[in-house]
């Protein structure tokens, strides 16, 4: 049989099928072509946030509820404009694609955002949200690494609402069984101290330490807390990149050796939040770091953790003494183009309030930003790791502040994880990444 | 199954011997009505993918190149044409990662990706498929439900498959039960390539096995008992009377997988994740883009893909003589040779699949 081959005709088949690869990619693309800078904020501090109405609060996922519940108590005592949760995917990549194409199309109802702390400077310097007056912004009961994340060019971005620190969760009943009395402070002491948990008959399979190393942010986490803790930076205090250096080379070592010698499982290098967390609630880790939200879900007693009440909660692990934690949590900003800013801002101020974020962290458990808090006897008495915490966020470093945050914390887990995987040595790792991050800090 | 929606679709007009239509007022009436009544598609296809399509191209050309003041740290916003910019910068070679290939620029590793992972996807479809269709064309007690169970994988949403199959890959999950090894799928290795050519296949040979079987079912039975009188066995019979004769569906089939395959979006992106070079596709790599918010590059990539895909199909179409729309149909001006008796023969295969894909 012979066939006719009508070529024409399946080219435009094919142009049809691949139409939809382009819409897709084409997005909110296009946009504001030409035009000068989008924002009425951008240009100095003077924006009015008197004018009230309704308008919406956007956040992410409300995985505990506590979102819609604070939305409606604010309603309840605010006539003047309503907020509504404008709920968004758990995904932190779609939350932030959702928040620019609804600047880039000037949505006057977003009002407020939920911002995570590592986009504060590129949404800043885009103009997509507007600078707070520090005068009906204070700043000082706020802890004070949290403040500073949110700062941009000396100027506040977004009100801190919560934040997180790093914490070391270490099994109290085989370090004491293994005749160790405290947590260990240093990376040293805590190696000697599995080997003796390790010789116990309980020890047996089980590894020793484990953070969050898959290739997503929370190597870059992981990675900024190893050469932070080890003297070492990522970006200077200039804001210029100073990773290739011995101390940052010595840092990404440690945790290199550690996947070497099986400190940490081999597994681990596809290990989110989740899976170290369900490998310590299981018992097969000595010592997890982790974040807060750990300790409850640990101390569970209806069966889904072995470990209940048999853990400790210590301050991360460094070279010689504790530490540094990378800093997380989210802030609230206004966004540049709301219509009811003045709604927005009383609803920011108001999640700020004690008794509002007293609420909101009993209910999600969530670390809050008002240090006062942290000392709270009703407070401590439920989470008595709140002292450790505060600790651990106070001396955080924040993770670069970049305007081009996502292609940097790309660069950074492209040379993390080529290094734990023992694809590229460690020095090498660093000075490409110096070279890259030298690239897109420009 | 599929072949009995070519019979409500068998044109209307039956196309004469090669002369011209006698022009009268009826066929111009009708013109008119044809134009009418197609309009709201061609209004859809116009706004669905006309438009997008221009858009994309246009944005193509265009970035936004300001760097942030060095004053207020706030950047000019708008895009400015840059000409092809976006389009050479993939062989200035500034993105370097270090993938399956080497350590080569981030487009060119998501280029070999793509391309690796099709060939290797559509060959090892196809070859399941047709035996999937084999199995599935004969009779025997509980045809039905081997039918139902072979096409289950291809009803599942890919993003939901992906998902699944990310647990099976865990690296404490069933598939490194089974194995008894300890391989790390999910992390950025070669047998993350595997995971996903184990995935797409799995979703995806019952596609092939379906559109198989429809072809095999409009092979009469008469061939295969002359083939039975003649002495032939099962394998020549194989080779010289079922594969020829499904030949046509077949090759629309993988035409159609494999221009699937080039735009694989979900299987690398939902089960092994964004980053990861030895599974980056092109489309995961211009998703990734656009969410930097850089659409300038993220449409240029698109449009190269969109090209790329462009020339793979009409390949297919030179080489094999995919036969798409089913317009064996003589045209009014050429007359070829003695295609007729082959074309009265053959139903167009896109009418087999049951309308697009």
């Amino acid at each position: 049989m012979t066939f006719r081959r009508p070529a024409r005709r399946v080219l435009i088949a094919a142009a049809s099928l691949s139409a939809l690869t382009l819409a897709a990619a084409c997005g909110g693309g296009g946009g504001s072509s030409g035009g000068a800078p989008s924002s009425a904020g951008a240009s100095g501090g003077g924006a009015d946030l008197t004018k009230q109405g309704d308008t919406e609060f956007w956040a992410g996922k409300d995985t505990t509820g506590v979102g819609h519940k604070l939305v409606d108590m604010f309603n309840a005592q605010h006539p003047n404009g309503k907020v509504t949760f404008h709920e968004l995917p758990d995904n932190a990549d779609q939350q932030q694609q959702q928040m620019i194409q609804n600047t880039q199309i000037k949505n006057p109802k977003m009002g407020i955002l939920s911002v995570d702390v590592v986009w504060t400077a590129q949404f800043a310097a885009n103009g997509y949200i507007i600078p707070l007056p520090t005068d009906q912004f204070p700043t000082d009961q706020l802890l004070k690494p949290a403040v500073d994340a949110a700062t941009y060019f000396n100027k506040l971005y977004a009100y801190p609402n919560t934040s997180d620190g790093g914490l070391l969760y270490y099994r109290k009943d085989l370090l004491q069984k293994a005749g160790v009395s405290k947590p260990p402070t240093t990376w040293d002491e805590m190696k000697a101290d599995c080997t003796k948990v390790q010789a116990l008959p309980e020890g047996k399979g089980v590894d020793c330490f484990a953070g969050q190393y898959q290739k997503y942010e929370g190597l870059t986490v992981n990675f900024a807390e190893a050469v932070n803790s080890a003297g070492g930076v990522i970006l200077g205090p200039d804001g210029k990149p100073n990773v290739n250096t011995p101390e940052a080379t010595k840092g990404l070592d440690r945790l290199v050796n550690f996947f070497k010698d099986g400190t940490i499982p081999k597994g681990a290098i596809t290990w989110q939040e989740e899976q170290g967390r369900q490998a310590f609630q299981s018992g097969k880790l000595v010592f997890h770091r982790n974040w807060a939200y750990v300790y409850s879900l640990a101390n569970k007693t209806d069966g889904s953790s072995k470990i209940a009440g048999k853990f400790g909660v210590a301050p991360l692990l460094g070279e010689s003494g504790a530490g540094v934690s990378s800093l997380g949590g989210h802030n609230y900003a206004i966004a540049a183009n709301a219509d009811a800013k003045g709604t927005a801002a009383d609803f920011i101020k108001w999640s700020s309030s004690p008794e509002t974020q007293k609420t909101a962290f009993l209910a999600s458990t969530n670390a809050p930003t008002l240090t006062s808090l942290y000392t709270d006897t009703e407070i401590v008495k439920k989470y008595p790791f709140m002292p450790i915490l505060l600790t651990s966020i106070q001396t955080a470093a924040p993770r670069p502040k970049a305007v081009k945050y996502s292609d940097v914390t790309l660069a950074i887990q492209d040379a993390a994880y080529g290094a734990l995987q023992g694809q590229t040595p460690s020095a090498d790792a660093l000075k490409t990444l110096q070279d890259k991050l030298t690239t897109l800090t420009q | 199954m599929a072949t009995t929606t070519a019979v409500g679709k068998t044109p209307v007009a039956v196309p004469d011997d090669g002369h011209k239509h006698k022009k009268n007022a009826l066929s111009d009436g009708q013109g008119r009505l044809a134009w009418l009544l197609l309009a709201p598609t061609l209004l859809i296809i116009l706004v669905m993918a006309g438009i997008p399509v221009v858009m994309s191209i246009r944005e193509s050309f265009f970035a936004n190149t300001s760097k942030p003041d060095p004053n207020t740290g706030l950047i000019k916003q708008g895009e400015s044409f840059v000409g092809f910019q976006n389009f050479s910068q993939i062989f200035k070679g500034q993105n370097q990662v270090q993938g399956s290939w080497g350590t080569i620029d981030r487009f060119w590793n998501a280029f070999f990706n793509t391309t690796a992972i099709t060939i290797v996807c559509v060959i090892l479809e196809t070859i399941l498929g047709i035996a999937m269709a084999l199995i599935m064309a004969k009779a025997f007690r509980g045809r039905g439900v081997v039918r139902a169970g072979i096409l289950v994988p291809w009803a599942i949403p890919t993003i939901v498959s992906a998902l699944m199959w990310k647990l099976i890959f865990d690296e404490a999950g069933v598939m490194n039960k089974i194995l008894g090894a300890h391989i790390l799928w999910l992390a950025d290795t070669g047998a993350s390539f595997w995971a996903i050519i184990i995935a797409d296949t799995w979703k995806t040979a019952p596609f092939i096995g379906l559109l198989t079987l429809a072809g095999l079912q409009t092979i009469p039975a008469e061939v295969y008992e002359a083939a039975k009188v003649d002495g032939a066995t099962a394998w020549k019979t194989f080779l010289r009377i079922t594969l020829p004769m499904v030949k046509p569906t077949l090759v629309v089939a993988v035409l159609f997988r494999t221009l699937d395959t080039l735009r694989m979006f979900d299987l690398p992106y939902g089960m092994i994740g964004p980053g990861k070079y030895r599974v980056e596709t092109l489309s995961v790599f211009s998703y990734q883009e656009a969410v930097a918010v850089r659409y300038g590059s993220a449409a240029a990539y698109s449009i190269i893909l969109f090209i790329y895909v462009l020339l793979v199909a009409s390949l297919f179409v030179k080489v094999l003589g995919a036969d798409v729309i089913g317009d064996s149909a003589p045209k009014k001006s050429k007359k070829k040779k003695k295609d007729q008796e082959a074309e009265t023969a053959q139903v167009p295969a896109l009418e087999q699949v049951g309308g697009a894909h």
